[in-house]
């Protein structure tokens, strides 16, 4: 049985001390051990941005596509071998600009991956400018009078686009993000998890204090029941969506795999490449 | 009796002309005749003009007709847009409906029939449609029980009592023409065929049966025209071999899970047309540096941005060759017939997989649409080949140390492990990267492994099976005709005609466009005293590949069409006489 030190690797991450990356890093792979995977039963696929490193900073397969893209990839994954876990990451640029239309598309298919989004309200690697998660009126270099858009609400829309697994947790609570991540990779289903993973460098208004003082934990709250969507719909509007822990599971619905007619039961990339002559001979009569 | 034949029926889209031209082809092709049809049609549902033109033969055709012989109308705008086609002795059928009336300067003969009339006396003015195929019969004079089969094929689920109207529906079309004919009946009897069973089919659907034989289990696409019929089919047949197709949120999804797939180890494809392709670049650039095998098929159509989405033009030849920023080792097929289609998409998955780069199989509107008889497909030739794949144990490596999957090699192909082998854990990255995927930007790894990606394909022209389709039986020629894709058929017509005229002619069709097949083409282009490339856009894409790599740029000449038709055999024959004698073009 493999360890969580078994998912590491010698690579030292090039993210900035502080970093809320770090912890979902550390999260992901003690996850990955506690569900009993061995590393090359994992793909990490992720997308471009300061988190989008993270699938060369966990020993398992790794896949470092394209910006916005780690979802269509990962999903693809998926879909050549049902056998693999996967889990798709990067950043709130990755997931809720450019690649949103994959996001809220991937939430609908509800193929069985696990979905991490390192979310900082900030663009990082390039430097400091606004994310689609920046509040209104917040000031960045390419909104030096302050944000006139307003931000996106991921959680909303997860519950809206008929996800079957919404989450929300904070890098700094290591334990439950931990178990969070591992209910998501054991849910049957796409696992749609949002971390508030501080930016210490650019970010100086969402820091590590300003999310201590504002989450709420949804065990904290009497009676919250995380199966119920209108109140899950309800919760994250009354908080703002400043709340963590699982916010929805629906685990009636079978996952995309299960209903696609004819799909392999096993690994489909173990699949025979050849036909028999028979066979090909009915699919030419076809034309006849 | 006549030995070929050229029909074509027209209609306002929706109006079911599609259908008629269907039961017609099915029909005569199972009775041996070979048959090719050319679709115009509008990016539209229902209404605007649309015509199937079907050429009918004794010999194998691969070309549309200059002329037609009969017009089958259901409107007056078919008469009126097409009637020039026809030939002295041509006939019109039209329907009595419309009230059709024939321009002064028709050579055919109108010959005007009640099709929506008997066939709303029948039970339905749907089958209008069958009305007319009685007609046509009634002029070639051939049996209405021909369409029995097919009829009973097409509306048998529906009960016997719809067979049988639109079988009467036929008869009743017959009889009314027989009236009109009287002593044309039969006037244009057709040879009897060969009596041969074979397939009718459009290119996409041997390139989708070719995906299917080359061992293809997963497909994610967008739909678009002239691409979509590719994922219709693979969509029904993929689930018998454990395989599905995902419809993907867009283009750029589309691409990049096929990635994911064949990362995966799965054998997938994607395919669109230009505005698709462009979506991609990116994508098939992520797959150049990660050397993710993948197939990609581009069916051309006219461009650029919307363009012409459901006309004939082969203009994305540079945005196939050099598309995508950076450089890449990328394999660009060209097949210029059904059946090319077919073995090339089934090989182009081999060549992904031994070459570990994106293949383009590139096709155009008329060879994805055109509905033709197509020879046998022999599966017997269609290998399974996947290159550098460990399909091995890999053993536990140094100090728990990566696997090298970019291992620089004298190839340049490494080996290629996928996700769930023990010992086989490596990192993918679109950044520049190390043996074992590790980002790296020092100048000398990027040199070895820039010179290690684009050194994978040095000798493919040497190894690809018939890079160049050639009918070149002169050792000097007159004229080379160089083209790719679906011109080969108008070419090859073409060329007879100027061989009666007296010309030593040289055809070759470039089925590898890239990397390009440099020394076969030069000692073609040396051979020739001119030499002429035939191509749907207006710039000479070809052209300008060809001068690029053999040279001889004042002696290669273009003949261009970007108008949204393809090429009509005597369009060819006269712009190449002309620059012979003349000299230009």
């Amino acid at each position: 049985m493999a360890t969580f030190k078994d998912f590491r690797n010698d690579v030292k991450p090039n993210w900035c001390p502080g970093c809320g990356d770090f912890s979902v890093q550390a999260a992901m792979q003690r996850a990955a051990a506690n569900v009993g995977l061995e590393p090359e039963n994992l793909a990490v696929v992720s997308g471009i941005g300061c988190s989008g490193r993270i699938s060369g900073y966990i020993k398992s397969y790794g896949f470092h596509g394209i910006h916005g893209r780690s979802l269509p990839i990962a999903q693809g994954v998926k879909m050549a071998n049902r056998e693999l876990t996967v889990i798709a990451s990067g950043g709130d640029g990755d997931g809720f600009a450019i690649g949103m239309g994959h996001t809220i598309h991937a939430i609908r298919r509800n193929i069985d991956i696990t979905y991490i989004v390192m979310d900082n309200q900030i663009y990082g690697l390039t430097k400091g400018q606004t994310s689609p998660r920046s509040a209104a009126g917040f000031k960045t270099k390419s909104t030096p009078e302050g944000s006139i858009e307003q931000a996106v609400s991921p959680m909303e829309l997860a519950l809206s686009a008929g996800a079957t697994f919404v989450a929300q947790s904070f890098s700094t609570d290591l334990k439950d993000l931990t178990a969070i991540i591992e209910a998501g990779i054991n849910h049957k289903g796409f696992s749609f998890i949002n971390v508030f993973s501080p930016c210490v460098t650019y970010n100086k208004i969402n820091t590590y204090d300003w999310f201590k003082q504002n989450l709420t934990k949804l065990n904290t709250i009497e009676g919250y029941d995380s199966s119920n969507k209108e109140q899950a719909m309800q919760t994250l509007m009354q908080h703002d969506s400043l709340v963590t822990g699982i916010i929805y599971q629906d685990s009636s619905r079978p996952s995309y795999q299960e209903l696609v007619p004819g799909y392999a039961e096993k690994a489909l990339n173990k699949s025979d490449l050849t036909l028999d002559q028979a066979h090909f001979d009915k699919l030419v009569a076809e034309f006849m | 009796m006549i030995n070929q034949l050229s029909w074509k029926v027209g209609g306002q889209q929706g109006e079911g002309i599609e259908s008629t031209g269907e039961i017609f082809c099915i029909a005569l092709n199972r009775l041996g005749y070979y048959l090719y049809g050319y679709r115009h049609f509008s990016s539209r549902i229902k209404g605007g003009h649309t015509n199937n033109k079907i050429r009918v033969s004794t010999t194998e055709t691969r070309a549309i007709s200059d002329d037609l012989d009969i017009l089958v109308a259901f409107d007056q705008e078919t008469i009126d847009v097409n009637y020039k086609e026809l030939h002295e002795g041509g006939i019109i059928i039209a329907d009595a409906k419309f009230k059709p009336v024939c321009p002064e300067d028709t050579k055919a003969e109108l010959y005007i029939v009640p099709f929506t009339e008997i066939a709303a006396e029948l039970g339905t003015s749907l089958m209008k449609n069958m009305v007319a195929i009685g007609a046509t019969c009634a002029v070639l004079g051939m049996e209405i029980s021909v369409f029995n089969d097919v009829v009973d094929e097409i509306f048998g689920r529906k009960g016997e009592e719809i067979v049988k109207k639109n079988m009467d529906a036929i008869t009743a079309g017959y009889k009314a023409m027989e009236v009109l004919l009287g002593e044309k009946l039969g006037a244009m009897e057709l040879e009897k065929a060969d009596g041969q069973k074979r397939m009718f089919m459009i290119g996409n659907d041997a390139i989708a049966l070719g995906a299917v034989a080359g061992g293809c289990r997963f497909m994610a696409a967008y739909p678009i025209t002239p691409a979509s019929e590719i994922m219709e089919y693979l969509i029904k047949k993929l689930p018998q071999f454990g395989g599905t197709v995902i419809q993907t949120e867009d283009e750029i999804a589309a691409a990049t899970m096929a990635i994911g797939a064949n990362y995966g180890g799965v054998r997938a494809i994607t395919a669109s047309a230009g505005p698709g392709l462009s979506l991609k670049m990116e994508a098939i650039g992520l797959a150049g540096i990660t050397e993710t095998p993948i197939v990609i098929v581009d069916t051309q159509r006219g461009g650029p941005s919307t363009g012409l989405p459901t006309k004939q033009e082969q203009s994305d030849l540079m945005a196939m060759i050099y598309g995508t920023h950076g450089e890449i080792p990328k394999i660009v097929m060209a097949p210029s017939t059904v059946e090319e289609a077919f073995y090339d998409t089934a090989e182009a998955f081999n060549l992904a997989e031994e070459y570990q780069c994106p293949v383009i199989v590139l096709s155009d509107l008329q060879l994805s649409l055109g509905k033709q008889t197509v020879q046998p497909l022999d599966y017997g030739k269609v290998e399974i080949r996947r290159g550098k794949l460990v399909d091995f144990e890999i053993e536990e490596p140094e100090n728990k140390s990566y696997f090298k999957r970019y291992e620089v090699t004298e190839d340049g192909v490494s080996p290629r492990v996928v996700p769930g082998m023990k010992n086989g854990i490596h990192h993918v990255t679109g950044v520049e990267h190390d043996e074992t995927g590790r980002p790296s930007e020092t100048a000398l790894n990027r040199k070895l492994q820039m010179d290690k990606r684009m050194r994978k394909l040095n000798n493919l022209t040497n190894t690809f099976q018939t890079p160049v389709y050639k009918n070149t039986p002169h050792e000097e020629a007159d004229l080379l005709i160089l083209g790719f894709n679906s011109t080969r058929g108008t070419i090859d017509e073409a060329i007879g005609r100027l061989e009666t005229d007296g010309m030593k002619v040289n055809h070759a069709q470039i089925r590898l466009i890239h990397p390009f097949p440099a020394d076969e083409v030069l000692s073609l282009v040396q051979s020739a005293k001119k030499v002429v490339v035939i191509e749907n856009n207006a710039t000479g894409q070809l052209a300008n590949i060809i001068k690029m790599n053999v040279g001889h740029v004042n002696k290669i000449k273009s003949i261009l069409k970007y108008d949204g038709n393809p090429f009509l055999p005597h369009e060819i024959h006269t712009q190449c006489k002309e620059m012979f004698e003349y000299g230009n073009v």
